[in-house]
């Protein structure tokens, strides 16, 4: 048989959202968050690039990279478009999942309005589902000030498992130990634990049938629960990605 | 794949999915945040009441636009008059280091009066108007008031069988076509997206607000000095940019039940929460991100243009000039669309950028004998009546500007995002015209009205 991992599908999903990685001091960094939460900011103000940021949905449409470094390594830092959920409802959506997905970036920063903190978190809980290394960054604290609004942020950090930093943007104000947190993610000083979304019975009960079927089958790139998930939503186009990528694994062990 | 035969029946469980995930945020927001629980003021909604309201959604919007157009135009006369002054003064000094060189005429020709005038020209024509409006435009967009311009436009769009997003690419259409063009990306339907690209043209860019906002001053004529006169010539600047939507409507109507048929989609547009704007980084940022691009981009083209004119202006065939033979040559065209032949090739030299379209044409003008300084507008003026010019004139060549075919740049930029030759030449020719109609009907009409 002709076909190897060089041809099969997979490969041209990763083709699509390859960040080329030019030695082993370099990590890539997904930057995820709801429209119109300083996700730009955040990333002109790290990169120190001029991307210009605009308060309109909509405003990144296509992955937005950039660079910096930190202590040994250097980041290439990847601007997604602004979504509020990552179940591909829309071209936006479905760019911001696969590459998180398929590109494997070696840490995801999550951009949360500290304003409106509950429908920021959708955006959240899903991305934990798919990858680990997520940190949570949350944005705007300036303006919830403003509104009386707290965020006990160490509270916040325990219950989603995941590292949480404060940040004004704008101001630059947290963006440090932001840096920082990430580079200790990438570096596994930092392992972050996703607590899981507790689903109710019958989905619970649904999952653990399909993912004893499953998980011997699932790559490890893959959260198992994530596809077991994925197969209960039916979201076809998302499974037949995956099963390029199986397809490619099993061509690959014959070869 | 026993699994993918039962995924149907599982359809089911994906709201149960997505409320598990909505419940898990709802209980970790409800333990972390702790905010007022008297509700203060909330001035978001209320202010998204009164600019996204029937009534007063649309005369808000007008006001807006009307100040800002007029901030402009007062702002803008006296520093343009002041950078012309200036770069006139250079020419006369470099004209004098060129005689005492003993240059040779042509070569002053080309180099001073042909490239160092042009270039002289765009700058200070340019340049003021856009390190106002530019920022000006700025600060509405970071404040979030853009999508509120959406918000109210959405409902005409969707008569017009376009996307609702469309008023947010037209908007960015204000500042550069090319770039409006670009952010068409954000509507999905491949249909909508093309109504969008090929109708964006019809808001005036940068490149051509200035022109507008120059003729405008020219065809009021009274000083423009007066506050009056500035308030009248920003309120023609306005109805011009109305009758560019109306246009838009029109076009994206028409297009929408011929070319390219089809029901518009919904889509969900979140208004963004107001944020004050860092006035500062805005200021900043938009005079060199976008004002100082644009400019370079403008000088660069007018350079080699203001050569060529210089020369196809000085170069004699027969008893006249190769430009007198061009705009012979398109006289009765332009005429019939209530323009002339300089005018027209004006504009067809102004295909890389249309910001040059005024300086070639008043260069073509200069060099066919009347040699005027020109400082303020009211002098420009005055080479125009000398050369035929009438109010329909400016009226006309304002509405040619406004409709007639792209500039280079956005035509490169349609090419590149439609990925098709056939939709890049329809936005050249639909414009186009949309352009010859309009000029010959406003002259048709003059003619039969007697109103010259």
């Amino acid at each position: 048989m002709g076909l190897t991992c060089s041809s099969c599908k997979r490969k041209s999903i990763v083709d699509l959202y390859h960040v080329e990685k030019t030695s082993n001091n370099q990590v890539v960094v997904a930057l995820a968050g709801n429209p119109n939460t300083g996700k730009s900011t955040i990333f002109n103000e790290l990169t120190g690039l001029k991307q210009h940021t605009g308060n309109w949905p909509g405003k990144t449409v296509t992955n937005a990279k950039g660079i910096y470094k930190r202590k040994d390594k250097k980041f290439i830092l990847v601007d997604l478009p602004g979504t509020y959920s990552l179940l591909a409802n829309s071209v936006e959506e479905e760019v911001a999942r696969d590459f998180i997905c398929f590109a494997k970036p070696d840490a995801t920063i999550v951009v949360v309005d500290a304003t409106c903190l509950e429908r920021n978190l959708n955006l959240a809980l899903q991305v934990m589902e798919i990858t680990n290394n997520v940190v949570l960054c949350v944005n705007l604290l300036d303006e919830a000030e403003k509104k009386h609004i707290q965020i006990d942020l160490k509270k916040l950090s325990s219950e989603l498992g995941i590292p949480v930093v404060g940040t004004i943007a704008r101001n630059r104000k947290g963006l440090e130990t932001l840096m920082d947190t990430v580079y200790n993610v990438c570096t596994k000083k930092i392992i972050p634990r996703p607590t899981p979304i507790p689903y109710p019975k019958t989905i619970e009960t649904e999952l653990q049938k399909i993912l004893s079927m499953i998980e011997p089958l699932v790559p490890n790139d893959f959260n198992p629960r994530w596809v077991a998930l994925r197969l209960l939503d039916g979201d076809t186009d998302i499974l037949d990605k995956i099963k390029h990528f199986t397809d490619c694994k099993g061509a690959c062990k014959h070869a | 794949m026993h699994e993918e035969n039962k995924i149907t029946s599982y359809d089911l469980f994906r709201d149960d999915i997505v409320n598990a995930i909505y419940q898990r945020a709802k209980e970790i927001s409800d333990a972390v945040v702790s905010a007022p629980k008297q509700k203060n003021f909330d001035w978001d909604n209320k202010l998204d009441d009164i600019l996204t309201s029937k009534w007063t959604g649309f005369p808000i919007m007008l006001l807006l636009l009307c100040f800002i157009f007029w901030l402009t135009i007062v702002g803008a006369n006296i520093p343009s008059a002041m950078l012309s002054k200036v770069l006139f003064w250079i020419e006369d000094r470099l004209t004098e280091i060129f005689m005492f060189f003993n240059a040779p005429a042509w070569l002053h020709g080309i180099l001073i009066l042909g490239m160092y005038r042009t270039g002289a020209w765009v700058i200070s024509v340019m340049l003021p108007p856009m390190a106002i409006f530019f920022p000006c435009f700025t600060l509405l967009e970071d404040f979030g008031y853009l999508p509120r311009v959406a918000f109210n436009l959405d409902r005409l769009f969707k008569k017009a069988g376009a996307h609702g997003k469309q008023a947010l690419t037209m908007a960015m259409g204000f500042g550069c076509n090319a770039a409006g063009v670009v952010a068409c990306r954000i509507i999905d339907s491949p249909r909508e997206r093309l109504i969008a690209t090929i109708t964006n043209n019809f808001v005036p860019c940068n490149g051509r607000f200035p022109t507008l906002i120059a003729l405008s001053m020219i065809l009021i004529g009274i000083s423009v000095h007066s506050p009056f006169a500035a308030f009248l010539s920003s309120g023609i600047v306005i109805l011009l940019v109305l009758s560019g939507i109306a246009v838009t409507f029109i076009v994206s109507f028409i297009l929408s039940k011929t070319l390219l048929k089809g029901t518009p989609s919904t889509f969900n547009l979140e208004l963004p929460p107001y944020r004050k704007p860092q006035i500062g980084t805005v200021i900043v940022r938009s005079i060199f991100d976008r004002t100082l691009f644009v400019l370079g981009r403008a000088v660069s083209v007018a350079l080699p243009a203001g050569a060529i004119t210089w020369i196809v202006a000085n170069i004699m065939v027969g008893d006249t000039s190769i430009l007198n033979h061009i705009s012979g040559f398109l006289e009765p065209f332009g005429r019939a669309i209530g323009l002339d032949g300089v005018i027209i090739l004006a504009f067809i030299l102004g295909l890389p950028a249309n910001e040059i379209v005024l300086p070639i044409i008043f260069m073509s003008y200069l060099s066919k004998g009347s040699m005027i300084e020109l400082e303020t507008v009211e002098e420009m003026r005055n080479v125009f009546i000398a050369n035929g010019w009438t109010w329909l004139t400016c009226l006309n060549v304002m509405l040619f500007s406004l409709f007639h075919f792209p500039c280079g740049t956005t035509l490169w930029t349609i090419r590149k995002e439609t990925q098709s030759l056939k939709w890049t030449i329809a936005s050249f020719i639909i414009p186009t015209l949309v352009a010859i109609v309009i000029c010959f009907s406003t002259t048709k009409i003059t003619h039969w009205l007697h109103l010259i």
